[in-house]
């Protein structure tokens, strides 16, 4: 965020960029507090806690998927990899040691993210379409190593599963929540403090611009899908912890959840500008509208999608908005 | 005089079939503003990219301060101390001034970068530069001029020993030239060496020390620019090409016959110009590259949309929105582009010649093959298009018989307006005169042309009337009766007109 790079520039008017985090901030608060009107039970501290425990693992993949996304790219193998993930670690659980597991997942999802970077920097292919090919790769994975949803009983992961840390009476969070938080502050240091973040701001920018100025284009490419496969396999045991199996059709679509998510949390399609926060925000959003409709009863899960629908096309619309306003003031 | 920071010597650079630098020198010194010039073709561009790395050179050498380098890309002429700022600007629009200027060498503290001090090091840099800003706003937040003395900035903060400037201010509004030629000023004073290329003649005389002429990927010579006056200068990037071309046969006075084309006040990138074109005449466009000339033919073919004036065409006033209504006006545009703007290069000949007639008629009406065949074959005799084979792909043949086919692609539709821009570049002399006697047989018949090119010489011999353009403006209208000559002409295109 860069609230925290120019917290001098901020009194007076805030820069365009941070409109549709405010805007998505604001959405969040008025759902909650429309919420807390209408149900009983609602508005307590430990509803956004759950929604954190069980959106920890969307939260990993959409802050890969935002540094995918601030370069102009797109991942849509995530879902399938975190698919991949939680087969091999079921079926590897039994007879391996789990940091071991941990650490071959964490290695291909990292390898895979990599090898699909430089697939789409060196032969010039669509994100789009690399990232599909990796999509149907690891979904047909899965299915080699078995059809059914194997079980996970390995101690150390049913230990994270059942842990609760309890923050205070009547609140408390999981360990993959604390993962994921760590995660998202790594991300934001990374993309506001480090010259790899600052070059995926570039190259979504302008990527010519980027390669006239010097900067590592091909490197910071590479390195923005490899960041992708890597939260995806976290996500993928974040995954195996809040389910406790391995299947092949864990996560199917989970790359439209990650992707809404971040568009909801203002980052531009078209790469260079966005910020993490936007992206808490955003599936903290998505996470509330389950929510709501679970206190609602009556309504089918299908509202979910239906409500995350109108959203994106809501904030595309203003993306647009912003972005051809902004335009005409140069002018 | 100083010690030159950079001497090029005998430069060659051969591309297949060009020789686009045919032993130029050239060379630089600290702290002065030289300008290349140059018309199109000339070598200027290719000269610049040798200099920074894009191309490699073919024989010569380059020394920079007294060393002798290769550049194997951009990127090395940058460390050198090379580096370029050209008309688009290579930045990134979405981050802040600051970062623009560092990015890729940020300053870091404890491994983390350093933003304060990444502020502060761009305000003095900037400041220096006459130029405070807030450093923190996006580049976008900033005009194109701001942000090409950002670019500067980052130049020479990276060390630049020498800086090209390639058409800087081709975008740029006059007060904004004036705050790029106050920083260039400061520069200057610096001491670094500045390359400075532009079309605009009043820019070069007031910003650059001396200059250096190419023509044809030749060196013409190395001036001061106080000592070289302006009509000497065109005279010299122009050339003159005589005898070699058929005499074509004096142009009779002024046609008297009807007005087909009446542009009064008609403006849009270029200022507002009053203009009649007769049925059968053939009015010249003269003026250097980036005058205005090709500007006026989107005008008057609707590929540019006017801002001012009105525009008759055959006494109806029209508005033309599309090169569509053009065509359907009876207006014909032979692009100065062949490849990009004219060829379909994968193909024939004959698909080619074929193209605008199918586009008039629509897509749901195909012209019959027969019909085509005949056509084609007529055309091919009649241009003398060789080889004469229809289903040749284009991209096979010369440039003069390329030229040739787009010319007749125009012809097949019958125009009442062909307009012709630098129908004859880069094409061999053989089929120069061969389009030259076709534009003189086309009038005869009652076409009127608008013919634009380059060079003085075919103006004068074809039109009957000239206009003469400078800095996008129609300066002059010349009748061309004995008194016009390509000395006058030169002479307008210096002065502007005022005299």
């Amino acid at each position: 965020m860069k609230t925290l790079a120019l917290p001098r520039q901020l009194p007076g008017r805030l820069p365009r960029n941070y409109l549709p985090v405010l805007v998505t901030g604001a959405l969040f608060i008025a759902m909650f507090t429309a919420g807390g009107i209408r149900y009983e039970g609602f508005a307590t501290g430990q509803i956004i806690l759950n929604v954190f425990i069980d959106n920890a693992f969307l939260l990993v993949v959409a802050v890969g998927m935002t540094f995918v996304i601030l370069t102009g790219g797109i991942d849509l193998s995530v879902g399938s990899v975190v698919a991949l993930t939680t087969m091999i670690a079921a079926s590897l659980l039994p007879s391996t040691p789990s940091f071991l597991v941990i650490l071959l997942v964490l290695a291909i999802g990292g390898v895979l993210g990599a090898a699909m970077g430089a697939i789409i920097h060196y032969f010039e292919i669509q994100p789009f379409i690399v990232t599909l090919a990796g999509m149907f790769l690891a979904r047909g994975l899965c299915y080699t190593i078995g059809t059914d949803s194997i079980p996970i009983t390995d101690p150390t992961f049913t230990a994270i599963a059942q842990t609760r840390i309890d923050l205070a009476p009547e609140l408390w969070i999981s360990p993959t929540v604390l993962i994921a938080l760590a995660v998202v502050l790594v991300a934001t240091y990374t993309l506001h403090y480090t010259r790899l973040g600052r070059n995926v701001y570039a190259v979504g920018g302008n990527e010519q611009s980027a390669l006239l100025m010097g900067l590592p284009v091909a490197r910071t490419k590479i390195a923005v899908y490899t960041v992708s496969g890597l939260c995806s396999a976290l996500g993928g045991l974040l995954l195996s912890f809040y389910m406790l199996s391995g299947y092949g059709l864990h996560a199917v679509g989970m790359e439209l959840d990650a992707i809404a998510a971040v568009v909801i949390g203002g980052t531009l399609l078209t790469g260079g500008s966005g910020y993490l926060l936007g992206t808490v925000l955003g599936v903290l959003v998505l996470g509330l509208i389950q929510t709501v409709i679970s206190f609602e009863g009556t309504l089918s899960s299908w509202w979910t999608k239906i409500v995350i629908g109108l959203l994106l096309l809501v904030f595309i619309l203003l993306q647009r908005l912003i972005v051809t306003t902004g335009v005409s003031r140069e002018r | 005089m100083a010690e030159a920071i950079l001497r090029m010597t005998g430069i060659g650079k051969e591309f297949p079939g060009v020789r686009a630098l045919d032993g130029v020198d050239f060379r630089l010194l600290p702290g002065e503003v030289h300008a290349l010039m140059g018309e199109n073709g000339a070598g200027k561009s290719t000269l610049i990219k040798v200099l920074t790395g894009v191309y490699s050179i073919d024989s010569g050498e380059i020394e920079l301060a007294g060393n002798r380098v290769a550049f194997a890309g951009p990127l090395e002429a940058q460390k050198a101390g090379i580096s370029t700022v050209y008309q688009e600007v290579n930045l990134c629009r979405n981050l802040s001034v600051a970062e623009n200027v560092f990015i890729g060498r940020e300053p870091r503290k404890f491994g983390r970068i350093d933003w304060r001090e990444m502020r502060r090091r761009t305000s003095d840099l900037l400041r220096q530069l006459d130029l405070p800003i807030d450093v923190a706003k996006p580049l976008s937040h900033y005009s194109l001029a701001i942000q090409q003395m950002v670019a500067i900035a980052r130049a020479i903060d990276i060390d630049a020993r020498v800086l090209i400037l390639d058409e800087p201010t081709s975008s740029l509004d006059a007060g904004e030239v004036a705050q790029l030629f106050r920083v260039m000023r400061r520069l200057k004073e610096q001491g670094i060496a500045i390359l400075f290329v532009s079309h605009f003649l009043d820019q070069i005389y007031e910003i650059a020390d001396r200059m250096t002429i190419l023509r044809n990927g030749r060196l013409v010579g190395e001036y001061v620019t106080a000592e070289l006056p302006q009509v000497e200068l065109v005279g010299k990037m122009i050339g003159r090409e005589l005898a070699e071309l058929e005499r074509l046969d004096e142009r009779p006075p002024a046609r008297t016959s009807d007005t087909l084309v009446e542009a009064s006040e008609l403006g849009g990138r270029v200022a507002p110009f009053s203009l009649t074109i007769r049925e059968g005449e053939v009015v010249g466009l003269a003026g250097l590259l980036g005058s205005g000339r090709t500007e006026i033919a989107r005008l008057l073919f609707g590929a540019d949309h006017a801002a001012t004036g009105t525009l008759r065409i055959g006494g109806d006033q029209v508005t033309l929105r599309t090169p569509r209504a053009a065509m359907a006006r009876g207006v014909a545009f032979c692009s100065e582009n062949r490849r990009e703007e004219g060829l379909v290069p994968e193909l024939t000949v004959r698909e080619n010649l074929i193209l605008a007639l199918q586009a008039r008629r629509g897509w749901s009406r195909p012209v019959p093959r027969k019909k085509q065949d005949e056509l084609v074959a007529k055309y091919i005799k009649a241009l003398n298009i060789r080889p004469d084979n229809p289903e040749m792909l284009i991209r096979n043949l010369s440039g003069g018989n390329q030229q040739k086919v787009l010319l007749a692609r125009w012809l097949i539709l019958e125009p009442r307006l062909l307009i012709l821009d630098e129908p004859t570049r880069g094409i061999d002399v053989g089929a120069k005169a061969e389009i030259q006697k076709l534009v003189v047989e086309l009038s005869d018949g009652g076409m009127a042309v608008l013919f634009i090119s380059a060079e003085l010489d075919e103006v004068l011999r074809l039109s009957h009337k000239v206009a003469v353009l400078r800095d996008r403006r129609l300066v002059a209208e010349l009748p061309n009766d004995d008194t016009l000559t390509t000395d006058v002409l030169m002479e307008t295109i210096a002065s502007g007109g005022a005299k």
